[in-house]
């Protein structure tokens, strides 16, 4: 018989006894994925550990260091936030295209990283933008690059006890704007059949000085695509460099099969979006 | 007729359901609930192919709150038909063993066993502990597997799994092709798709002390629900009254009973009411979508256009159990067009997954999209504008229709005409987008249907009928007895009411209601009428012959009476406790088919080459409706249907993995158009009269979900140069394509 | 296990009801509370049909826990009249026949309010992309879209320079 408990801790270090004592407890923030797998078969949790009454988990604090944003904050506040589309608009835009306008109301970014898609909007626009995972647990604090969270799907490095508490995200440089894009068959509400993020940095002349490339939805986890960004750096963005970075994210990709896409598919539009995004990030520099 | 002028007819009052639509309290099928009910889940097989060895429901049953449990045993065989008016038999002994399996689990999700407890929780552990032994068969998920060679068979009495074959011809089709200068000869596929209905399958049951049972259900056929349960479970019908509730789309997948029977057999057990609502999972893999397809199309045509030869040949998935729409696939494939040698033949073949069901204009969509891509095709290579070409050949009034009648008057050519005059068609096209055309048919049901129309000593009136109100037509019976009468629209209610209280009447489907229950409103108001001329007649104390009646009003005529003033309804009614009583009309119809609704489609599509992904820019809908009695839903009608062909043609598929199990049952990845795909839908309704209807109403709903497959198809060939033949021209599929070469 | 005890402000009044723990606010709206306007199309938050307004935010409430509602203002499409005064969006749906079979139209109305009190003026583009989570299979999405922007233009003019 279902015996899952509710329960509601109001501060981090009940939240983190709670589950160091029970690892079959859940924890969720909007439970939009939650809800759904428990929903279609999942076994139960013993309990479902609602985490939005914590106040480190919920807020959005930008400073001069960067933004602070707490793991279990609603992606509408994220969205709404005038000065997170400003200063990180890819980031914006990823977190906006988690689902739809209801989904937006509950669905946090840290729900999104932990439930470890590979397809996850916001992964690889974290990355580009060199966020760290602000952890706590039984043992206490630490912090992990984004690119490193994601394991396996479905996999993170939590350990017994941890949460993930917040994602710290630097202010960006002079002249660097990100961008994010998927591609998805239609207008909305679909998961991702591959994604990709983008940062550019520019020098005064417009060339290219620092780049980070993240491809979503064709690897077990997002992939930081080293080659794609060394294909930008030092050009000013002309086709050819785009194209170049495109093949190299192509290259990267290691796709499936499933309903949503073929490998030979999303590799292709792993490219395609990749050279498209840098496009938009670069513009962005340019006027920043 | 054609010339009537109307005073309420084709105006847009509001709808009478509107009020409790909008704040709502209108209650659908899983709205109701009674005191003391109980919950039913249904169990499903696992396997799409497997014998049923044994099944072990004890420990399901001694689990607290579990009332009963129920397996085919519970529902005797038979093999009796019942006879749906006409357009489609249903066989009881498929229908019995579909709602719960017998010997074989024929597709994933083919019912099992069902259960009623205390609530839903218990219901589905219950269903958790049942233990059933199988023996697990090939699965055959596509119509070139069930037809190889060696392949296993789902009935042993289909030899090749085909359990049925038609074909027709006129001419000398092999001949005319030898003779043709152009000939395009093709093969399409379209996937299995579902309706999508937003409201999922629901109904309550509660039997009583005297065997009697009451089913409050969703369901586009009450009668159905009725005279198909009490057949199944050998009740008499007199004993089962089915009370429709609002209604959350059907789409002709509301016609088909799943779970009715099982929730009177379930409250008979335990004496209570058992409440039964599919989740949405259950609606894709264990209600009837519509048949996938294999479609050969050969088409011959002389130079200057003339369409000379046509060979078409139809499989469809019949599902489970026989009975796609492959025949009337075949009868519409060229229905809008004089070709004179012809041969098309139609296999209906039986697959490992549900049954299937009807889904607006049944058959048509898959055959259309197959023979209006191949007239694009055609007009290409003879250099011809597509209109020009379905000008040339469009079939008028005396022709005869390829599936055998002499049409009546139709509307196809004047259909072309106002596409061709559309702002749609004469805006010029942008050089990123590609420009389709296609067009489509659909026969439109006639049917039975009654009607009650009765007075209040107000001078309001009701009418009643038995049919649930699936797109409006409450309103457009208002509209009726409005005109008739001559009263205000918002003085007429408008009633669907239960199989008790109704006269009989065939379902909401066919887009026979606006039609043929139609008839039967007008019918009934002018009985009312003359009912309402007799009492007049009775307060002058004159003869009947001598009154008339003028726009809501009795007015005497021959001189007789010339004293008098006219009468008003509500003057009339104020008196008829004085002049013989109560006013009810009636009348019962079977009228001949409505008459064909030809439709004509204008697509503007923009694809990105580079990732295969499509956006429909702008939409054209052109139909002939005969008459539109209340306009507003006659264009929802138009825009409904479009809607569901974009998705039909750019997105919609049933994903089955290699052992037969659908991977996308969900609205997540089953992908239905959302607002932002889809532009404004522009409508231009043509009215070419139906002289057996007294407005001129020809059905409506059906049609318009039939062009856009094609429409969409050629607006991509015009947009990229490549002939697409499969469905859904999703972006790997369309990307595949154009990287080809 | 026994239920939990959830006080909450529903359309403005105060309610008590008893929930599992595990039980979604939707299936608690539509039984314990007896608010059944809130339909279910798919328990997965993907048709929309279940939408509320939960301490002002648009939500899915099949994938909300009932226990969540403690202490929390829901709107439910009962409560977007005004008295007996239908909600301009009401009038509109209405007027421009905006629903067929009306079962995604409460969905429709509780999101379309919460998208007005966002964004009094939306173009045609943001309305759609902003009910883009709401599924309707009879209509087509025209004459919805027309509807709300209609009232839009109702509730604030726009003034012309």
């Amino acid at each position: 018989m279902l015996a899952t408990r509710y329960e509601a801790p109001r501060s981090l270090a009940q939240a983190i006894a709670s589950i160091a004592a029970d690892p079959s407890a859940r924890v969720f923030a909007g439970g939009t994925d939650l809800l759904v797998q428990f929903r279609t078969g999942l076994k139960p949790p013993t309990a479902f550990v609602d985490l939005k009454q914590i106040p480190e988990l919920v807020g959005i604090t930008i400073d001069a260091s960067g933004l602070r944003l707490g793991a279990a904050t609603a992606a509408a506040d994220v969205v709404e936030h005038a000065d997170v589309r400003r200063l990180w608009p890819g980031l914006a835009e990823a977190v906006h295209l988690i689902g739809s306008t209801q989904i937006q109301g509950r669905a946090s970014v840290g729900g999104n990283l932990c439930n470890a898609s590979p397809a996850a909007d916001t992964t690889c626009a974290l990355i580009v933008n060199q966020a760290r995972c602000i952890i706590a647990g039984p043992g206490g604090e630490r912090s992990v690059p984004v690119e490193q969270f994601c394991t396996a799907p479905g996999r993170t490095v939590l350990q017994r006890g941890e949460l993930l508490v917040a994602l710290q995200v630097p202010r960006p440089a002079p002249r660097t704007a990100d961008a994010y894009l998927r591609l998805i068959p239609r207008t909305e509400m679909d998961i991702a059949v591959a994604g990709a993020g983008v940062s550019i940095t520019l020098d005064a002349a417009g060339v290219c000085t620092a780049a980070r490339v993240a491809i979503g939805a064709v690897a077990p986890t997002a992939l930081v695509v080293a080659e794609a960004a060394q294909a930008l750096i030092g050009s000013t963005l002309d086709a050819p460099a785009l194209d170049r970075a495109a093949r190299a994210a192509s290259a990267a990709a290691r796709p499936i099969d499933d309903k949503r896409g073929t490998v030979e598919y999303r590799r292709a539009v792993a490219g395609v979006l990749t050279k498209r995004a840098a496009a938009i990030a670069a513009d962005r520099a340019r006027t920043r | 007729m054609s010339t009537r002028t109307f005073e309420h007819v084709g105006t847009r009052p509001i709808r009478h359901d509107g009020v409790d639509k909008v704040t709502g309290r209108a209650a659908y099928g899983a709205d109701v609930s009674l005191p003391g009910m109980l919950h039913g889940a249904v169990l499903r097989s696992p396997h799409a192919h497997a014998r049923i060895v044994s099944i072990d429901t004890s420990a399901a049953a001694r689990l607290p709150g579990v009332k009963a449990v129920i397996t085919g045993a519970d529902i005797p065989p038979n093999s009796a038909k019942l006879m749906l008016g006409g357009e489609a038999a249903l066989d009881l002994h498929d229908m019995g063993d579909n709602l719960l399996a017998h010997d074989k689990a024929l597709y994933h999700g083919h019912a099992i066993a069902a259960v009623a407890a205390t609530s839903l929780d218990i219901a589905r552990e219950a269903l958790a502990r049942i233990e059933v032994v199988y023996e697990p068969l090939p699965p055959i998920t596509s119509v070139d597997a069930a037809m190889a060679d060696g392949a296993a068979l789902l009935h042993d009495k289909y030899k090749r799994n085909i359990a049925n074959r038609m074909e027709f011809k006129r001419g000398d089709a092999d001949k005319a092709f030898a003779d043709a200068d152009v000939v395009v000869d093709r093969e399409f596929r379209t996937p299995m798709v579902h309706q999508g209905y937003i409201e999922p399958h629901a109904c309550l049951a509660r039997t009583g002390e005297d065997g009697r049972a009451v089913v409050w259900c969703t369901t586009q056929g009450p009668f159905v629900v009725r005279d198909a349960s009490a057949a199944i479970l050998g009740m008499d019908p007199a004993h089962i009254k089915v009370i429709p509730t609002e209604i959350g789309g059907g789409f002709g997948g509301k016609i088909v009973v799943y779970l009715e029977p099982l929730a009177i057999v379930l409250s008979r057990k335990t004496n209570r009411p058992v409440k039964m609502v599919m989740s949405r999972d259950e609606v894709f893999r264990a209600t009837g979508p519509t048949s996938g397809s294999k479609v050969r199309v050969k088409l011959g045509a002389t130079r200057d256009g003339a369409l000379v030869a046509a060979r078409v040949s139809l499989w469809y998935e019949a599902g489970a159990y026989k009975g796609s729409p492959a025949g009337a696939g075949a009868m519409c494939a060229i229905a809008p067009y004089k070709i004179p040698n012809f041969f098309i033949e139609a296999h209906d073949v039986v697959v490992n997954k549900p049954k299937v069901a009807a889904y607006r204009a049944p058959g048509s969509p898959i055959a259309m999209f197959a023979t209006e891509s191949a007239i694009d095709d055609v007009a290409r290579q003879l250099g011809m504008d597509p209109i020009e070409i379905r000008m040339k050949n469009a079939a008028a009034e005396g022709d005869q229709a390829s599936y055998g009648p002499k049409y009546g008057p139709i509307g196809f050519k004047q259909v072309l005409e106002a596409a061709k005059n559309s702002a749609h068609w004469k805006s010029p096209r942008q050089a990123n987008l590609g420009r389709g055309f296609a067009c489509g048919f659909w026969f439109n049901a006639g049917m039975s249907s009654s009607a009650t129309v009765t007075l209040n000593p107000d001078g309001s009136a009701a009418v009643v009928t038995g049919n649930p109100d699936i797109g409006g037509t409450r309103a457009a019976q208002a509209l009726m007895v409005a005109e008739e009468l001559g009263i205000p629209v918002e003085r007429v209610r408008p009633i669907v009411a239960d199989t008790d209280s109704a006269g009989h009447s065939d379902v909401t489907g066919g887009s026979r209601v606006c039609y043929a229950t139609g008839m039967a409103v007008i019918r009934a108001a002018e009985d009312v009428r003359d009912q309402l001329r007799a009492r007049a007649a009775k307060i002058w104390n004159v003869d009947i012959a001598d009154v008339g009646w003028e726009r809501g009003k009795a007015v005497p005529l021959n001189g007789a009476a010339k004293d008098q003033q006219p009468l008003t309804v509500v003057q009339i009614a104020a008196q008829m406790p004085h002049t013989g009583g109560p006013v009810v009309g009636r009348a019962a119809v079977n009228p001949p088919m409505a008459g064909p609704g030809f439709g004509a489609h204008i697509c503007d599509l923009e694809v990105d080459k580079e990732t295969g992904r499509s956006t429909v820019v702008r939409y054209t809908a052109v139909q002939d409706v005969g008459k539109a009695v209340h306009p507003s839903y006659v264009e929802g009608q138009m825009q409904g249907g479009v809607a569901q062909g974009i998705g039909w043609a750019l997105n919609e598929e049933y994903v089955f993995d290699a052992n037969g199990v659908m991977e996308n049952a969900g609205f997540l990845d089953y992908r239905m158009p959302v607002a932002s795909d889809l532009p404004m839908i522009e409508t231009v309704i043509v009215e070419v009269p139906n002289p057996l209807h007294p407005y001129g109403v020809r059905g409506v709903g059906e049609t318009p979900i039939v062009p856009p497959l094609a429409a969409v198809a050629n607006a991509m060939r015009d947009a990229t140069g490549v002939r697409f033949t499969e469905l859904p021209l999703s972006p790997p599929r369309v990307l595949r394509g154009l990287t080809a070469d | 296990m026994s239920k939990l005890h959830v006080t909450s402000i529903i359309n403005g009044e105060p309610v008590e009801f008893l929930c599992e723990p595990h039980e979604s606010l939707l299936d608690a709206l539509r039984n314990a509370v007896g608010l059944t306007g809130t339909k279910e199309g798919c328990a997965t938050g993907d048709c929309g049909a279940c939408s509320v307004i939960l301490g002002g935010r648009l939500v899915p409430s099949c994938l909300v826990l009932a226990a969540e509602a403690e202490g929390q203002t829901v709107t439910t499409i009962e409560g977007i009249a005004d008295g007996e005064r239908l909600h301009p969006l009401q009038q509109k749906f209405l007027e421009h026949a905006a629903l067929q079979c009306g079962v995604c139209t409460p969905g429709f109305i509780v999101a379309a309010k919460a998208l007005l009190d966002a964004n009094p003026n939306p173009t045609e583009g943001e309305t759609r992309y902003w009910l883009a989570g709401n599924l309707c299979r009879c209509t087509g999405y025209d004459k919805i879209i027309r509807a709300v922007l209609d009232a839009a233009a109702e509730k604030h003019p726009k003034v012309s320079a």
